[in-house]
């Protein structure tokens, strides 16, 4: 490792802050709070200076890879450039030092923005309203599916079952089992759409609804929407779109237009938040007539007092399923996510959506030939290739994945989706520029030819990395991710 | 690759061997080498009752998780408790690398299950 642990830095009585004098009476811990909420042990905090910790921090920002160093072209996640405005906005002293707990007359301008910004969302994908309470895409999903099981349950039945294409995201079928349900999948057609025949054999009376990526996971336009669309209402089964690709969507056509019930926003892709990594996050949900009396209260609405307009939140809604988050979600993600709508307004928002997918056909043009392209379809703003040639020559599509790492770029996404062998899935977003991309593409190029003059070189990659290429079987077998100092550092 | 002749096979890639009213059931060398560094192999309990296609159990390679499907009807006997180590499946997917035990409560369905050469076909070699 070329950095230590914080903890190895630690040095006893260094520290990165002076105190004044205490200008009240000092007291012991132990007489003011009670023996059974005492730590007894030491709390074994690294005891660090400030520049050391600047260091070590700057330090392990470099050795990781993120969007500002060079393009992270990870499909189906959107790792566009999150413009630095953003941060700007959410810093402000009124939004980022409010307190949940304060009154909302003294809040309106945060709950004007929390309004707009459902507003605003709500216009770019054609819903009837919108809850920003969701922390996350899968607890948008949750959410949803907890909405579409009231909807059944309020005319009696709550139903059985969702269905899910076997080119679905990994969470539609976890969310949809968390939320009490039966997963049944749906098998993709030639052309990696839904196979309308095995939809039509699977569609019963049991299922509550169908959870649909459109774009879907291989990049491809679910053109058989409105039939499928159909289908379900006509059997009273509620429409669930995963809001994921939705960057192809931008400015050009509408999840409502199609009929969906539910659709989550991903705020972190398609409107430049930062990728929590767990950290906060914000998975907003949209719906559809039938299920805008089921959405999480409190919902935050507008009225006119004295003359003049007031936001409030409104929790008087008998038929809600109730808080899905503490207080009213992760506010501060909202603020970037309203700065960016507003930076961009209606037509700033069709050219994203249209510069994503012109990169990404852009790309496919050049890659094509390559690689294989197991369904060569139109693609949107991502597509999806095989390294089943560059397979069969010995080297894996894990190996070009890290060969990639090798020339400054992040891998693309790979063994997803699972109806593709060997999946190499790129989406390139429209943050970057012609040149990038084709140095992306000289990259893959050069690692084809590699495959066929020189696969061994391939087989050992990564050479420039902060670190070589890793067991990850023996990591995932001996999971240790908790520092257990030394015996020589523990102090006596 | 290794298949042996002896053995049946499933389109989900699990091998089955009969000794007697039992069945010695795992995955094969094929789908050992797809899913790579196998890195934990979950299974049911002895004594679950499975129909034929239930799943018995999920083996986690480092880049999937994926299901196991019981060829055969019955009730699980015995389960290879050394597969802890898990990198047995990788090294050794036919002998040392077995799953589970299943007697059987019918014999008709292992019938209809491929031998190697159409299970060869199946995976294109």
């Amino acid at each position: 490792m070329k950095e230590q642990l914080i903890f190895e830095k630690s040095r006893t009585g260094r520290k990165g802050y002076t105190l004044p004098d205490a200008d009240v009476p000092v007291a012991n811990a132990s007489d003011l709070i009670p023996k059974n909420l005492l730590r007894g042990d030491k709390a074994e905090l690294p005891e660090v200076s400030e520049n050391e910790v600047v260091r070590h921090f700057i330090k392990l920002s470099t050795l990781n890879h993120h969007v500002d160093k060079q393009m992270y072209p990870l499909g189906s996640c959107t790792m566009k450039y999150n413009p630095k405005i953003n941060e700007k906005t959410a810093a402000l002293s009124g939004f980022a030092n409010l307190h949940p707990h304060q009154r909302p007359e003294t809040a309106q301008g945060a709950l004007k923005l929390m309004y707009e910004l459902t507003e605003g969302l709500r216009e770019v994908c054609g819903m009837k309203a919108v809850s920003l309470q969701p922390a996350a895409g899968s607890h948008g999903e949750l959410t949803g599916l907890f909405l579409i099981r009231k909807y059944h349950e309020k005319k009696g039945n709550p139903r059985k079952t969702i269905l899910v294409p076997d080119s679905a995201h990994g969470t539609n079928p976890a969310s949809a089992a968390i939320a009490g349900y039966d997963v049944i999948t749906v098998k993709s057609n030639e052309h990696g759409l839904t196979d309308m025949a095995d939809l039509k054999a699977k569609l019963n009376a049991d299922v509550a609804g169908m959870m649909i990526t459109n774009p879907n996971t291989i990049g491809v336009f679910e053109s058989q929407i409105l039939e499928i669309e159909k289908l379900l209402h006509d059997n009273d089964s509620l429409l669930y779109m995963d809001g994921a690709n939705m960057n192809a969507l931008l400015g050009v056509a509408r999840p409502g237009d199609m009929g969906f019930d539910v659709v989550h926003y991903n705020l972190h892709k398609s409107f430049s938040t930062p990728h929590g990594g767990g950290g906060p996050g914000c998975g907003p949900i949209g719906v559809s007539e039938r299920l805008v009396e089921f959405l999480p209260v409190p919902r935050i609405e507008k009225k006119t007092e004295a003359g003049k307009e007031v936001y409030f939140f409104n929790y008087d809604k008998p038929d809600s399923i109730g808080r899905m988050m503490g207080f009213f979600g992760n506010f501060g993600i909202m603020v970037r996510a309203y700065t960016y709508l507003r930076m961009h307004g209606a037509k700033g928002l069709r050219r994203i959506g249209e510069n994503a997918i012109i990169n990404a056909n852009y790309l496919l043009s050049q890659l094509r030939g390559a690689y294989d392209l197991p369904f060569d379809e139109p693609v949107m703003h991502e597509f999806c290739l095989s390294g089943d040639r560059q397979k069969a020559k010995g080297v894996k599509t894990m190996d070009i994945a890290k060969r990639i790492l090798d020339f400054g770029f992040h891998a693309p996404t790979v063994y997803f989706p699972m109806i593709v062998h060997e999946a190499i899935m790129i989406e390139p977003t429209e943050t970057e520029s012609k040149e990038t991309l084709d140095l992306f593409i000289d990259v893959m190029l050069q690692i084809a030819n590699e495959v066929e003059t020189n696969p061994e070189l391939v087989l050992g990659a990564p050479y420039t990395t902060p670190m070589k290429r890793l067991d990850d079987a023996y990591a995932a077998r001996n999971i240790n991710v908790k520092y257990t100092p030394k015996p020589e550092e523990v102090e006596a | 690759m290794n298949f042996p002749s002896e053995l049946k096979y499933t389109k989900d890639h699990e091998w089955m061997r009969l000794e007697g009213d039992m069945a010695v059931i795992g995955i094969t060398d094929y789908a050992q080498s797809e899913l790579g560094d196998i890195v934990f192999v979950d299974l049911k309990a002895v004594g679950t009752k499975l129909n034929q296609h239930d799943i018995f159990g999920t083996v986690e390679a480092v880049k999937t998780v994926s299901d196991l499907f019981s060829p055969v009807s019955g009730v699980i006997a015995e389960v290879n408790t050394a597969l802890s180590e898990a990198s047995t499946v990788n090294q050794d997917p036919y002998q040392n690398g077995w799953m589970v035990k299943i007697k059987l409560s019918g014999s008709a369905e292992t019938d209809a299950l491929m031998d190697d050469a159409a299970y060869k076909t199946l995976i294109g070699q």
